[in-house]
């Protein structure tokens, strides 16, 4: 028997059903095409909190401004081709804060380490002591997994599902 | 909390079908060709037995998970990181009312032990739990030729990444592990990494949909990923979830690829609360107040990322966090 795999993107996606007697919002029930479409350019929305711990949705256009944590991040591309440039941080340019990526002003000055180009499926480890910008020529997405920190947005009424319907 | 200090004790083997009876502590197991018994000192249970040894294989090779594992609705352990419950009917209305409900505590390793040697005993060549029902035989009727393959795997853990020098490797084609029937007609590709000089070995990615891909069991999920206390599990889902899980803290789910549906329930009564129907894409919370079993017709590929933070457990179960994960304001 021959299987058809379904995966989601941004121009095709379907949406899944929740139907429980309780309060949607504990379940914070939301599709990463669907924040991701609705979402700026590299605006960090977060679809999953686990207390300090977030997943973030990322649609990734063009060229993203520099970002770096004070932690290993990793990145998951669903949709499209993503491109990773990285930049080798000196010790004292490592953010200090507690967690989370921070925005930075400009291309940090260290030496490049590289680039890694990811397509839907791979997995890209964002190492702490590194900067990073994300490039896509076509809208992509990613998922982010991270700290809750500085560039965390938080919209869940406006991507969770909060009344029982079909979603 | 009283701990046993109980072992797991053979208490005679049945010469019609060959399987042999066990107690640990005050339960006791025992099969025939079709069901699994279990009896306590004031009730017993039956179950079918590919669900009994499904739930109990993954049992041990989790390491008994976080919080419940409800072989049933009625018989399951809850794991104490260090040592864990044993219950029947602790979590039904219906046991609970009429007094039948018993629970003991043991140590990990004298549950890991007796889960082990009652598994080992009960499953002959042929059948694997871990397999999707349609990838492995049958385990009634009665004892067969003994397994020689390993019978349980633990769960691949990475420490940072999976595929990084010096940490747990991703499945591949060389290590023997083909890609599953279910995905076959997915383009499996490799990430692009180009390091300056001086800085190889720096950077990393892996496909883990290959990875994923690659697996021969479900319901069994690898760790690929680790953010401080934050764990990206990953794990290929067909079939149905053999356990009921009540997590002792919130979870989250992500879709990778298809569908999986939950049935979701009280955790302290198991009074249905509903459904839920992931498609790829969807996430949505587990909360610490539920129970769920899943339901994959398809085999899909899910992502699970749990908060490993040590102690969490207590921190919920006192109270000092709401057992539901988001704030909306």
């Amino acid at each position: 028997m021959a299987y058809k795999t379904h995966t989601g993107s941004l121009d095709a996606y379907d949406k899944g059903v929740i139907e429980l007697d309780d309060d949607l919002r504990k379940y914070a029930f939301s599709n990463i095409f669907e924040v991701a479409g609705q979402s700026q350019p590299f605006e960090r929305v977060a679809v999953v909190q686990n207390l300090e711990y977030v997943a973030e949705v990322v649609r990734s256009e063009g060229e993203s401004p520099w970002f770096a944590a004070p932690h290993d991040e990793f990145a998951i591309v669903m949709d499209g081709e993503v491109t990773f440039h990285f930049v080798k941080l000196e010790d004292d340019q490592v953010p200090g804060h507690e967690g989370g990526a921070i925005r930075l002003g400009a291309k940090p000055n260290g030496p490049n380490m590289g680039r890694v180009k990811a397509r839907r499926g791979h997995q890209v480890l964002l190492p702490k002591g590194a900067a990073y910008q994300i490039v896509s020529d076509k809208p992509s997405v990613a998922i982010l997994q991270t700290v809750d920190g500085p560039e965390t947005v938080k919209k869940w009424s406006e991507i969770c599902v909060l009344k029982g319907e079909t979603a | 909390m009283s701990v046993l200090e109980a072992k797991v004790q053979k208490l005679g083997t049945d010469e019609a079908t060959g399987y042999s009876s066990y107690q640990l502590g005050s339960f006791t197991f025992r099969r025939d060709e079709y069901f699994a018994h279990v009896t306590w000192p004031k009730g017993s249970h039956i179950i079918e037995v590919d669900r009994f040894l499904r739930a109990m294989v993954r049992d041990i090779g989790w390491g008994f998970f976080y919080g419940w594992i409800f072989f049933d609705d009625i018989f399951g352990t809850t794991n104490h990181y260090g040592t864990v419950d044993i219950f029947a009917g602790s979590y039904d209305e219906g046991c609970k009312k009429t007094g039948i409900d018993f629970l003991e505590t043991f140590t990990a390793e004298a549950v890991s032990e007796a889960f082990e040697t009652i598994s080992k005993d009960w499953i002959s060549e042929g059948y694997d739990p871990l397999n999707a029902p349609l990838e492995t035989g049958t385990p009634i009727g009665p004892k067969g030729k003994e397994r020689t393959d390993p019978l349980l795997r633990a769960f691949i853990a990475a420490e940072r990444m999976l595929g990084l020098e010096g940490d747990t490797p991703t499945r591949s084609e060389e290590a023997g592990q083909k890609i599953n029937r279910a995905f076959a007609d997915l383009e499996m590709d490799e990430p692009e990494i180009e390091c300056e000089e001086g800085f190889e070995g720096q950077l990393h990615a892996i496909n883990l949909f290959d990875h994923i891909a690659r697996s021969d069991v479900t319901w069994n999920p690898s760790i690929s990923a680790v953010t401080r206390a934050n764990i990206c599990c990953v794990t290929s889902e067909e079939h149905m979830l053999p356990v009921i899980h009540g997590n002792d803290r919130n979870e989250w789910f992500i879709q990778l690829t298809d569908e999986i549906h939950w049935n979701i329930a009280d955790k302290n009564t198991g009074n249905p609360r509903g459904r839920i129907v992931m498609k790829a894409g969807d996430v949505c919370a587990m909360p610490a107040d539920i129970r769920h079993q899943g339901f994959a017709p398809k085999r899909s590929m899910l992502m699970v990322l749990e908060n490993g933070t040590p102690d969490l457990e207590k921190r919920y179960a006192s109270g000092e966090l709401k057992p539901y994960p988001v704030d909306f304001g």
